[in-house]
């Protein structure tokens, strides 16, 4: 395995019962890039997504092949610690999900579960101001970081999703259209900082905004039906797509 | 004639459906007037004799005058051991149902012995607690046996009331911690019990204060017609309010008709009081919360 990749998964098979999600994805993400996800409704997008730090493992009934090598890891190994998958793959969800804890819990949450030492009130500080201030959101709600992060706008709650996901340091962020339930204000805003955050973790995120992807990642994946159609510079996918059924996709022939 | 005026068609439909409001409101009421009727009795025939020399005195003349204190003592005690039994195991039981079990055939089977445990008659859970506790193991005729078999008996109930509580905390907080890599035990410990906690307390005090008024299943398990001495320990035996009122209404004769009233008044106070005050309790937490 090369480690100019992030993400690299091998002939991945996936059923939900009998039905069959995702047919021999073979799809190599690279460390410290954007990359968009896009394909029509029902696809295996966020399929793909939860199999990579594998939460779709609490549905009963669910089937999994091939592997998905993560930091030159494959993590469908036994001896792989869901834990530690965890950490190191953070996912955002299309839904703000913050935890109905203060904002200054919320983004302490991961940080308390993974460390074995606690942290000192100072240190605890000067961890959630980092993390607030590298999504932006420190100054809308520094002085009220102990009220509930449930009473936030959506698009602080989004931001804060982010945020508490800093302080673990993973190397990979999953976001499932994290944009979808903001407006256009947040949305920007958001883009925007999954833009800042490029350079330090490799994000691969999904969106059904053709606009998005064009503007806020540097390779793009089309998928269609389970299989993946198309991998390539975002560019060049929208400019001089090389399949037919990506050149409708982007024109908007299907849903 | 305009476009909204009306028509023969909604007349006969707004009629209609002022019957069917009519009707339903009448059924609502219906339900109302037993309650109604059962209280207004009470405190007409009893409420002159329920004084708090009442609550606080013993039993005189054969228990056919005086106070009842022993038996309000020991109802107290009963469902308070009984709360203190089952309310750990059936909230444990709960927990493992609604956040690690998977649906398996064992799952199945075990929900189906919960539901069929809220189905036996009290007097066979009586029995089953003479045999079990009063016997088997060697608790005697005591507050304990008593009180576990009332907590056998309300542990369907406790464990029903905590599943919805649980469930009543939305799955996407769990899938956040989950996404943390918090383990199923740290999500339950740190976010699910703490949204859930009011809503068992408040479920299972509503729920459990039913069994101040059971009688069969103490009966032959730790409640006695008459002692003159208060339990010391949970190996004594006591007297009970629902028994004492049961024996005085039939075991004991020239009872003055207030007697048996006024402590069928107190009974109905004291799971009455548990009740609003557990409902009070939720609607004030449920005020404080917002997500
Ligand atoms: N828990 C589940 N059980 C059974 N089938 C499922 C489950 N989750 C998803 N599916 C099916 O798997 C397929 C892929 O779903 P997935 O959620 O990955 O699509 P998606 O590309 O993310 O779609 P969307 O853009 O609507 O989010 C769909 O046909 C869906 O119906
Ligand atoms: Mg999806």
């Amino acid at each position: 395995m090369s480690s100019d990749f992030a993400i690299a998964a091998t002939n991945v098979n996936f059923w939900y019962g009998s039905f069959q999600a995702l047919f021999d994805v073979n799809l190599k993400i690279r460390r410290g890039k954007v990359t968009s996800m896009i394909g029509p409704s029902g696809c295996g997008k966020s399929t793909f997504l939860r199999s990579v730090n594998r939460i779709n493992e609490r549905i009963d009934n669910i089937r999994i092949q091939g592997s998905i090598h993560v930091l030159d890891k494959n993590i469908l190994d036994p001896d792989v610690e869901l834990v530690q998958v965890r950490k190191h793959i953070g996912m955002v969800f299309q839904r703000p999900n913050p935890l109905p804890i203060s904002i200054r819990e919320n983004i302490l949450f991961g940080y308390k579960i993974h460390m074995s030492t606690r942290a000192s009130k100072r240190q605890q500080d000067d961890i959630v101001e980092q993390a607030l201030q590298q999504v932006l959101l420190w100054d809308q709600v520094k002085d009220r970081l102990h009220h509930k992060a449930t009473g936030l706008s959506l698009e602080e709650q989004q931001k804060l999703c982010i945020a508490r996901l800093l302080p673990i340091k993973p190397s990979v962020l999953l976001m499932d259209e994290p944009c979808s339930a903001l407006d256009p204000k947040g949305t920007e805003a958001v883009e925007e900082l999954i833009w800042e955050l490029h350079n330090t973790f490799t994000i691969l995120i999904v969106t059904h905004n053709m606009a998005q992807a064009r503007r806020a990642s540097e390779e793009c994946i089309f998928m269609l039906m389970g299989k993946v159609m198309e991998h390539t510079p975002t560019q060049e996918m929208f400019v001089t797509p090389k399949k037919q059924e990506t050149a409708d996709y982007i024109e908007g022939k299907y849903g | 004639m305009h476009h909204f005026a009306t028509t023969g068609i909604n007349q006969r439909n707004s009629r209609t459906q002022e019957l069917f409001r009519l009707l339903f409101m009448m059924m609502t009421v219906l339900l109302v007037l037993p309650v109604l009727i059962i209280m207004v009795t009470l405190i007409y025939k009893g409420g002159a004799i329920v004084t708090l020399d009442f609550l606080l005195s013993n039993p005189l003349d054969g228990m056919t005058a005086g106070g009842i204190f022993p038996a309000l003592f020991g109802t107290i005690g009963l469902v308070t051991v009984a709360l203190l039994v089952s309310v750990p195991i059936g909230v444990a039981a709960a927990i493992y149902l609604s956040e690690y079990a998977s649906d398996t055939w064992l799952t199945r089977l075990i929900n189906l012995a919960i539901i069929n445990l809220a189905g036996v008659p009290s007097i066979v859970h009586a029995l089953f607690g003479v045999g079990a506790f009063v016997i088997f193991f060697r608790f005697g005729t005591s507050i304990l046996a008593a009180s576990c078999t009332l907590a056998v008996m309300t542990l369907p109930v406790v464990i029903v009331a905590t599943r919805e509580s649980l469930q009543s905390v939305p799955m996407a907080f769990r899938e956040a911690c989950w996404n943390m890599g918090a383990t199923r035990w740290q999500t339950i410990r740190r976010i699910v019990l703490p949204n859930a906690i009011s809503g068992i307390l408040t479920g299972v005090i509503l729920e459990v204060s039913r069994t101040a008024g059971e009688t069969a299943p103490i009966m032959f398990t730790g409640a006695v017609f008459f002692t003159p001495f208060l339990p010391q320990s949970v190996f004594d035996q006591t007297m009970a309010l629902s028994l004492h009122l049961f024996v005085l209404s039939t075991q004991v004769p020239g009872v003055s008709e207030a007697l048996p009233y006024g402590v069928a008044l107190v009974l109905i106070s004291i799971v009455l009081l548990m009740n609003s005050a557990s409902i009070g309790f939720r609607m004030y937490l449920r005020g404080q919360k917002k997500w």
